[in-house]
């Protein structure tokens, strides 16, 4: 059957299908205009619709940095770590390269190369462009983006735009220099280190300028913020606001991770992240200003595969040094797959936007709207990709979050099972995996996945959350409404959601 | 007159291409684990710049010392932790 597929803003229950807000399941795509979509459209970061089919990876080749942020610490780089920014192998462009090229020849889904660190790419611009130069000579097909701090950005902005790069992320958590100086203790400016407020204002600076000329050349650009509790949590909808109004086209809000162990000044101060709530509430208050993007998994940087698979393992120096590899069949086996790919996405597309029944022109006057007959249902999925149920519970290491209600499912944001702590008073010592993964799905009512142990289903429902094995391999909009549907003939609709019970 | 780094670099090459004098040498472990100044050629800056830049970029507390071993980015000067603090918590992650 056919689904309506819901975007971000509030769906209209008959009729009205206007342009901006129909017949893309990638719904922070609302409102763009056509260019820009169809630069976005097959790109895994940006495009939840794509980030299922498409793979992109990251070459470590920028280890040095212009700033401190407090959520980083650049002593750590162990293999267990994947924490943005972190990666265990720096590579020098040929390497990087020869890697992209031997992941590409791979792995057809393969179309994104980014460049965020560890470091910051525009400190080290000399090895970023070297990298997209060569890249550009042997893969053309491959688009290319990097990820920056900012402050050396309006100084790179016109060899960006030569090298054709078409997708810069900027991490922006604050506009307010007393809100910055409690988020960077000090930056290196202009052959001095800088400290403090002075140091916050400069790098706001820098960003904000950055912004405006990168959209004046038609590059697309992305904001990345860190929500950091109690520190810039109420800024960031301000934030979200003026960095839409200069015409970035995403805005993503991620989670502060903070751990002592990480040694972070965060970390170590105590500071805590935000609850799984909390994000998805200050997610929800910036929506209605900004294209907001909740399917970020807060990827390593030398991330390989299908956004949160990695598949670095398989593509270390040595194993790709031994591969032989026809780089032209490679590139001519993407093409083809994204030729396929990107028909049957437009067939799905003119598919959602065709009304199979034509909705019939009634007309009625002084008579309230009809109220929502069941109110909206948080469910975790358990997906490896392609946009169908298709992970077994105990396997998966993030959940998609979906939000149900008579309107459709949507995707609202992705929760880790294994990195994320939200730091409250539940998190002590020898909780299990699974208590973790269980305290991760706060706030949701059922889990869809394609199978699950016995053990984990008694816990799951112990904790009021309904294990739900029956729609294996369906897609995950279809799984979900149907589930929802249950639920509400079931008459558990009626009533508010119940109180969170403790595993 | 000259600066020196320490075991305590990460490696991380930020000081490499600010010195006027190009006295900085990259890693080449096994032998040179962290990046090395080569004394003779280190003026620390004087007549270039105002601050020595290899320690005005480096991020890692400690990691570059002058001649009497003293480090020029003193333990809680980058990152802002108490010395104090950073103590503590250590030792509660290590009693765990
Ligand atoms: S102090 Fe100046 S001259 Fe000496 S190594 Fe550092 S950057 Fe080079
Ligand atoms: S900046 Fe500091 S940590 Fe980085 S390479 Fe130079 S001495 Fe080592």
């Amino acid at each position: 059957m056919d689904l309506p597929v819901i975007g971000n803003s509030v769906p209209k229950p008959a009729g009205g299908c206007s342009a901006g807000s129909c017949g893309s399941t990638a719904g922070q795509m609302n409102g763009l205009p056509d260019d820009v979509r169809r630069k976005v459209q097959d790109h895994p970061c940006y495009s939840e619709e794509a980030h299922h089919h498409f793979a992109r990876m990251h070459a470590a080749v920028a280890p040095a940095c212009n700033i401190q942020c407090h959520y980083c610490n650049r002593k750590y780089d162990c293999a267990n770590e994947s924490r943005p920014g972190v990666v265990s192998e720096l590579l020098t462009p040929e390497q990087a390269v020869k890697k992209t090229l031997a992941v590409a020849a791979h792995i057809p889904q393969m179309s994104v190369l980014g460049i965020a660190g560890p470091g910051d790419p525009l400190a080290n611009p000399e090895r970023t462009f070297a990298t997209f130069r060569m890249l550009a000579e042997k893969a053309p097909d491959i688009k290319l983006c990097v990820s920056t701090n900012g402050l050396a950005l309006p100084a790179h902005v016109e060899e960006l735009a030569r090298h054709n790069i078409d997708h810069v992320t900027i991490t922006i958590n604050c506009v307010d220099p007393d809100v910055g100086a409690k988020i960077y203790p000090w930056i290196f400016w202009q052959n001095r280190r800088v400290f403090g407020r002075e140091a916050a204002a400069i790098l706001i600076e820098q960003q904000q300028q950055g912004l405006e000329m990168l959209v004046a050349r038609g590059v697309l650009v992305k904001v990345n913020s860190v929500m950091i509790p109690g520190v810039n949590d109420e800024h960031l909808k301000e934030v979200s606001r003026i960095v839409k109004a200069k015409g970035a086209f995403l805005h993503n809000v991620m989670p502060l991770i903070a751990e002592a162990e990480h040694g972070t000044f965060y970390g170590v101060m105590g500071q805590r992240s935000p609850t799984p709530d909390e994000l998805k509430t200050l997610q929800d208050a910036c929506e209605g200003d900004m294209n907001m993007m909740r399917h970020c998994r807060q990827c390593r940087a030398d991330a390989v595969g299908l956004l949160g698979e990695d598949r670095g393992a398989e593509f270390t120096l040595e194993k790709v040094a031994a591969m032989e590899i026809d780089h032209e069949a490679a590139m001519a086996r993407r093409l083809e797959l994204r030729a396929k790919v990107n028909a049957e996405l437009e067939a799905k597309r003119a598919r959602a936007h065709a009304p199979t029944v034509p909705a019939p022109q009634v007309v009625t006057l002084h008579r309230p709207a009809k109220t929502a007959q069941g109110r909206a249902v948080l469910m975790a999925v358990a997906s490896k990709g392609q946009g169908v149920v298709n992970e077994h519970f105990g396997h998966a290491r993030e959940f998609l979050i979906y939000e149900a209600n008579e309107a459709g499912a949507r995707l609202v944001g992705t929760r880790k099972t294994d990195l994320y702590c939200s730091g409250d008073d539940t998190c002590g010592d020898g909780e299990s995996v699974l208590e973790k993964t269980i305290r991760a799905l706060e706030g949701c009512e059922v889990v869809l996945c394609s199978r699950i142990g016995f053990e984990p289903w008694g816990k799951l429902e112990a904790a009021g959350i309904k294990p739900n094995g029956e729609h294996a391999m369906e897609p995950i909009e279809e799984a979900a409404m149907a589930v929802w549907r249950e639920m509400l003939a079931a008459g558990k609709l009626a009533q508010p959601a119940p109180e969170r019970k403790r595993a | 007159m000259a600066l020196e780094i320490i075991e305590s670099c990460v490696n991380c090459w930020a000081c490499q291409p600010l010195c006027p004098n190009d006295a900085i040498l990259a890693a080449a472990p096994p032998e040179y684990p962290v990046f090395r100044i080569e004394a003779e050629k280190c003026t620390e800056c004087l007549g270039d710049h105002a601050k020595p830049q290899c320690a005005e970029i480096c991020p890692i507390e400690g990691a570059i010392v002058n001649e009497l071993a003293e480090p020029l980015n003193p333990p809680g000067s980058l990152t802002g932790i108490p010395p104090i603090r950073w103590a503590a918590v250590q030792a509660e992650i290590a009693a765990r």
